[in-house]
């Protein structure tokens, strides 16, 4: 029999020793970055949309739906800033489907895998990304509101619980697509599924109060994930107390991670790109 | 200067028996058996052998089903840590960032490798510089030629000195140049002391390349060794004799050495001085069928397990 063991020495003085999760995740996210920034068409969309949700939102739906509630369009502009952050971060985090699919399926993740660190991290540098992208976008969606005249007069820690709601939602959604990105062939095929998703803020109370649905829509729309964390978000943003919606809210957002992270341990070391 | 240890003079650089691999219930690798010095090495096979299956399953990418696997004294599954800071894969699909610069690709595969931000940078530039990439070091690689790509992905590879680094089809779709230039890097490699285990479909590359060739068909072993025994098994260039619009008049085998070639060759010149003459080597086809036709031939043990997969 041979050894089947180098001797310590060799393993030492070898130096390709490998990164640990955190360079991984550093070297990473700066790469998903570049890319991030590098896409200029990508992100003028992600700068573009919320403006052009927000100004139609508020000034073509704003008038008819706020004097429905008895309101005026200041009021419905209190009301839908949540959900217009949240959706805008629905169209910034589908990119992350496409880069994931795009990794998996170029020899790319092929490469990382014979290398010695965790390559999953590849997968934590778009996440992250993805958070930094959207919150971005979620600065401009509030500059917009101020600028449009938008005021409150919430404390630091009631401002950032909301703004914290809004963050949790856009790392799920990202998780989502990243899992998507995965098990997708193509990174069209990984779009295409996320379609779905986009839809959702709207068939929330984000936009239009949840009681002014047709009845067989309100079982879902009062139910899905979305409302009480946009409920708790608007609610934390004007004073009030948000009561159970932000713990349900937070539920949700963790049950989600939860199944992705899972979904992503197992699938990850199965894929491979031919 | 390359990473040499020397203590792996004594072992093999792979030692393989046994191996078997199937994606489900299709076999791809049946019962391979191989031992290879350090060295540079080609597996030679035509598309869908299973040269990227083995290739991979040697890198730690594939787990394999049975047998035992040694590479660099090391188990690709039990030691896998240890043995991916040993090795590089240079895979069959380019694994270049398109939207990063040449550099760019160097030093993040460079700290993945557990390099400091200065060590990658210094040994990017050397290789940048090798590889006549550094004037295009800072351009985005969606700019580069194919020839480009390839040379950046093989030099990522060489970041952080590998003891081997598997090349799988290094010049598949490259120009003759490009082709020739690569060529040039790897035998400098090879000579800097590293050891290469190249996959190919051309019989020249393996040729030009390799110090053992070991020919793989639908995921058996046909043949193994030096290119002079291989050709010997196969036989060498071939003469042929044309007339002047270019029919095949005759065709001479030879043992593909310069003495036989020049004697057939002096016949040839005293008997039909003005006839029109081409030097051809065995194309893969011809390999092929020798080698594969002469299983057939002679089945064995392995043949009959094959076919009771395939039924
Ligand atoms: N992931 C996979 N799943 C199923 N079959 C595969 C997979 N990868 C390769 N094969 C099949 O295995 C055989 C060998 O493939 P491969 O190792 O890629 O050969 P080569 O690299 O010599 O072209 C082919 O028939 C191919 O279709
Ligand atoms: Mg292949």
């Amino acid at each position: 029999m041979t050894t089947t063991t180098p001797p310590r020495e060799v393993q030492a003085a070898s130096p390709g020793n490998g990164a640990g999760a955190l360079t991984g995740l550093r070297v990473f996210t700066g790469r998903s970055l570049k890319h991030s920034f590098r896409d200029t068409e990508s992100l003028l969309m992600a700068i573009l949309l919320p403006v052009m949700l927000m100004l139609i939102f508020v000034f073509i739906f704003g008038e008819s739906i706020a004097a429905g509630q008895g309101g005026d369009r200041s009021d419905y502009l209190a009301y839908v800033l949540p959900a217009v952050a949240l959706t805008a971060a629905g169209f910034g985090a589908s990119y992350t489907a496409v880069v994931v699919s795009n990794d998996m399926t170029t020899g790319f993740m092929n490469r990382l895998r014979t290398m010695p660190f965790p390559a999953v991290t590849v997968l934590l540098g778009h996440t992250a990304a993805s958070m930094v992208r959207n919150l971005l976008a979620t600065g401009v969606v509030l500059a917009i509101a101020f600028g449009l005249g938008f005021r409150t007069e919430v404390g630091i820690a009631e401002f950032a619980g909301a703004v914290g709601l809004i963050a949790l939602w856009i790392l799920v959604i990202t998780v989502v697509f990243a899992v998507l990105g995965m098990v997708a062939g193509s990174a069209e095929a990984a779009s295409g599924y996320g379609f779905v998703l986009l839809f959702l803020p709207y068939v929330s109370s984000g936009f239009a109060p949840v009681e002014t649905m047709p009845g067989w829509l309100q079982g879902f729309a009062g139910h899905q994930p979305m409302t009480p964390i946009i409920d708790a978000s608007r609610v934390l943003l004007s004073g009030g107390n948000p009561g159970d919606e932000w713990w349900i809210g937070l539920l949700w957002c963790g049950g989600f991670i939860a199944v992705a992270v899972w979904l992503a341990a197992v699938l990850f070391p199965r894929k491979i790109a031919r | 200067m390359a990473y040499t240890d020397p203590a792996y003079t004594d072992t093999p650089l792979l030692r393989i028996r046994g191996l078997s691999k199937s994606y489900g219930r299709h076999r791809v690798l049946t019962d391979l058996d191989l031992t290879l010095p350090p060295g540079v090495h080609a597996l030679l096979g035509p598309n869908g052998s299973g040269k990227t299956t083995l290739v991979n399953i040697l890198s730690t990418l594939l787990p394999y089903d049975s047998g035992e696997v040694r590479v660099l004294g090391l188990d690709p599954r039990r030691d896998r840590k240890t043995l991916q800071g040993l090795i590089s894969l240079t895979g069959q699909y380019a694994a270049v960032d398109e939207k990063l610069s040449g550099t760019e690709n160097m030093l993040m595969m460079g700290q993945l490798f557990g390099l400091s931000r200065r060590d990658a940078q210094r040994r990017a530039d050397d290789l940048l510089e090798r590889f006549e990439l550094s004037t295009a070091a800072h351009a985005r690689v969606a700019t580069y030629s194919g020839g480009m790509r390839r040379k950046l992905d093989i030099a990522a590879g060489l970041i952080a000195h590998p003891q081997l680094i598997f090349l799988d089809e290094p010049t598949t779709g490259l120009d003759t140049r490009s082709r020739q230039a690569l060529w040039d890097e790897i035998t400098a490699l090879a000579d800097s002391g590293a050891s290469v285990f190249l996959t190919t479909q051309y019989l020249e590359e393996a040729d030009a390349l390799a110090e053992r060739i070991v020919v793989l068909h639908e995921g058996n072993i046909v043949a193994d060794g030096t290119a002079a025994q291989l050709k010997g098994r196969i036989g060498g260039s071939t003469i042929q004799l044309h007339d002047d619009a270019g029919h095949i008049l005759e065709e001479i085998p030879t043992r593909g050495s310069a003495i036989d070639v020049a004697r057939h060759l002096d016949t040839v010149a005293r008997t039909r001085p003005d006839v029109d003459v081409t030097v051809r080597r065995p194309t893969l086809d011809e390999v092929f069928l020798e080698l594969t036709g002469e299983q057939a031939g002679a089945p064995d043990q392995k043949d009959a397990d094959r076919e009771e997969v395939a039924a």
